[in-house]
């Protein structure tokens, strides 16, 4: 057997060489490539741009007064106005959102995903819910104004200077504007569950209580969480709804203190709020204030999506067992 | 537990009826069970079955049992409807929202499509292996006790329970030092080994078994073979596969499966062909069809 020899002759070889090496570079490749790190590049800059200098406007304000920034009430003066009542109405806002978003819209998603059965009607439920998601927070706004501020009108009678504008009707507006993205990445999350997981556990006999309860949710868990958390943030951040249920823009007093329960029944407003209401005061001396109120809420709001990345590498790391 | 006392029921009749307890000369328990273990008892039978998923029958007309301490296997070509007829039997196929069974499908002489039969009852009675390990994302302790604990076993029993079925699975050696390690940190074929362990810890009679190899190296499988002979001695074993040598290997009456075209709806629904003592399907079939299948012919 002739192992040695060479199987092409020298020409053929050179040929095949000068095929298979190519340089290594593709042109479209590498200018794909490249367009793409551009715009990241270009969306982190302009983001970094705008953060950079919403921080540097609003540091004085938190170096020279912290405390009265946070603790103060509204007033006329710049270099005496607070967010008080903005952190206070937003902190109320993300309750509402908690406690009647999440679990309705997780028990909603499950119902969807696992109980209902594929009809017309809950295809039609399916695709509406779909559009709520994207319909305009304004119009989330007039769904407050008319059916919460409704209801509400007279419900906390003489605690209240309002007419129905309290901060239960502001809460209970974003916790509906935040439902439909809730029900959504909820239902996505548990179709993303492996039938492989569904089946090991009905073929050891489990309910499906007992497998939605064990098996589904812990796995769709960390979408779930992030959907969760990401819809609360937005809602803490959305504005329109809240100008039309009739947030106090402007001054309010302190009345009621941060945790309790009678802010409820009163007037309100939140930290978007008072951040519009002080973009709009003439003079310069109010620009630092605005940037820091900014500068809280973007805080507020980047904690939810923190804790979203961190909860939801716990659960993952977890479900790998 | 309704199945309990319909079963209780369906043993009792199934003594009177036998031949040795009518027989007055040998009226001893003993006599009745080797007389109808000659006679080779069918545990699960399946009469004149037919899945529909929505309108499209998927399979037609399979009649063909489980006997009690046997393996029995479903062979044929893909898509002749082998897992389908499989999983109507522990009423998987009820996770299917379309699927539908006609036909009769009884255990121990009941019906499990009965009014009354619940599904969750018949999958403890009736444990599943599936095509692809699917151990759950949790402990290896945890995996063997999540059927128990459901079905109620008390906990102080569960440290056996493992130990025993893990044993009966033939993994016990290899895993017994890291019970609470991720289930996922095995190997394929142990892993399906702790999902047969998973599958024995809720004490069923049958073992349904889907192409239980199939994701599997021939070592791993060789040892999934080894095991399906000890663990026939007390459960009653259905397996489907496609490795027709392996249905030659470890089961002792074996169905051949094909497709034919549906003259209703111009499909292809798959159709018993022959059930038999495997020998006779793969020395002596009666059917042309078989015996092309088996010799390697067509398929």
């Amino acid at each position: 057997m002739a192992i040695a020899q060479p199987l092409l002759d020298k020409k053929t070889s050179e040929r095949v060489k000068s095929q298979l090496e190519t340089g290594g570079f593709n042109l479209a490749e590498g200018a794909f490539k490249w367009a793409l790190i551009g715009t990241l590049v270009f969306a982190l800059l302009v983001l970094t741009v705008l953060v950079y200098d919403v921080v540097v406007d609003g540091f004085p304000v938190f170096s020279d007064r912290l405390d009265t920034f946070m603790a103060n009430p509204s007033r006329t003066r710049a270099d005496e106005t607070g967010i008080f009542q903005g952190l206070r109405g937003t902190f109320w806002i993300g309750v509402f959102v908690i406690l009647l978003t999440f679990p309705i819209g997780i028990a909603a998603a499950i119902y969807l995903e696992e109980y209902a059965t594929d009809n017309w009607l809950t295809r039609t439920i399916n695709i509406n819910i779909r559009n709520l998601a994207g319909v305009p927070s304004v119009v989330y706004g007039i769904l407050g104004l008319t059916i919460f501020v409704g209801i509400l009108k007279g419900v906390y009678g003489d605690v209240a200077l309002s007419r129905g504008n309290t901060t239960t009707a502001g809460g209970l507006t974003l916790a509906a504007l935040a439902l439909p993205v809730v029900i959504i990445t909820s239902a996505e999350a548990i179709r993303a569950v492996p039938s492989s997981l569904r089946e090991a556990a009905y073929g050891v006999g489990a309910t499906k209580w007992e497998v939605i309860k064990s098996h589904i949710l812990p796995y769709a868990a960390p979408g779930i969480l992030t959907g969760t958390l990401l819809s609360l943030a937005r809602a803490l951040g959305e504005a329109a709804p809240l100008i039309l249920v009739g947030a106090v823009q402007g001054k309010l007093g302190p009345r009621t203190g941060f945790f309790e329960l009678q802010q409820l029944g009163e007037k309100f407003t939140a930290m978007p709020i008072v951040i519009t209401d002080m973009a709009k005061q003439p003079g310069s001396e109010w620009q630092p204030v605005t940037a820091a109120a900014i500068v809280v809420l973007l805080l507020v709001v980047l904690t939810f999506n923190a804790a979203a990345v961190i909860l939801r590498n716990r659960f993952e790391r977890k479900r790998q067992g | 537990m309704a199945i309990e006392a319909q079963r209780m029921q369906a043993e009792e009749s199934s003594k009177s009826t036998s031949p040795a307890s009518g027989d007055a000369v040998s009226p001893s328990v003993e006599g009745s069970a080797v007389a109808v273990k000659s006679e080779s008892e069918a545990v699960v039978r399946l009469d004149d079955v037919s899945v529909y998923y929505g309108s499209f029958r998927a399979v037609r007309d399979v009649t063909m049992p489980i006997n009690k301490n046997e393996i029995t296997a479903m062979i044929g070509p893909s898509g002749c409807g082998k897992s389908t007829v499989l999983r109507s039997i522990n009423r998987m196929n009820d996770l299917i929202p379309t699927a539908r069974v006609e036909g009769l499908v009884s255990y121990m002489g009941i019906d499990l499509y009965g009014e009354d039969v619940d599904p969750v009852e018949v999958r403890r009675r009736i444990g599943m292996v599936f095509q692809k390990p699917n151990p759950f994302p949790k402990s290896i302790r945890d995996n063997i006790t999540y059927g128990p604990r459901i079905a109620g076993i008390a906990k102080n029993e569960w440290d056996d329970l493992v130990e025993q079925s893990l044993r009966s699975a033939a993994i016990w050696d290899e895993v017994k030092d890291r019970l609470d390690d991720s289930a996922l940190g095995l190997s394929g074929g142990q892993q399906q080994r702790l999902c047969i362990a998973r599958a024995v810890a809720t004490k069923p009679d049958v073992l349904l078994m889907d192409e239980p190899c199939s994701a599997l190296d021939p070592i791993a499988t060789g040892r999934i073979e080894d095991l399906m002979q000890e663990l026939k001695n007390d459960y009653s074993i259905m397996i489907v596969t496609h490795n027709m040598q392996q249905a030659a290997r470890v089961s002792d009456r074996c169905g051949f499966f094909t497709t034919e075209l549906d003259s209703q709806s111009d499909r292809r629904t798959g159709q018993l062909v022959e059930f038999d003592e495997t020998e006779k399907i793969f020395s002596n079939p009666s059917d042309e069809r078989t015996e092309n299948y088996v010799t390697g012919r067509f398929g």
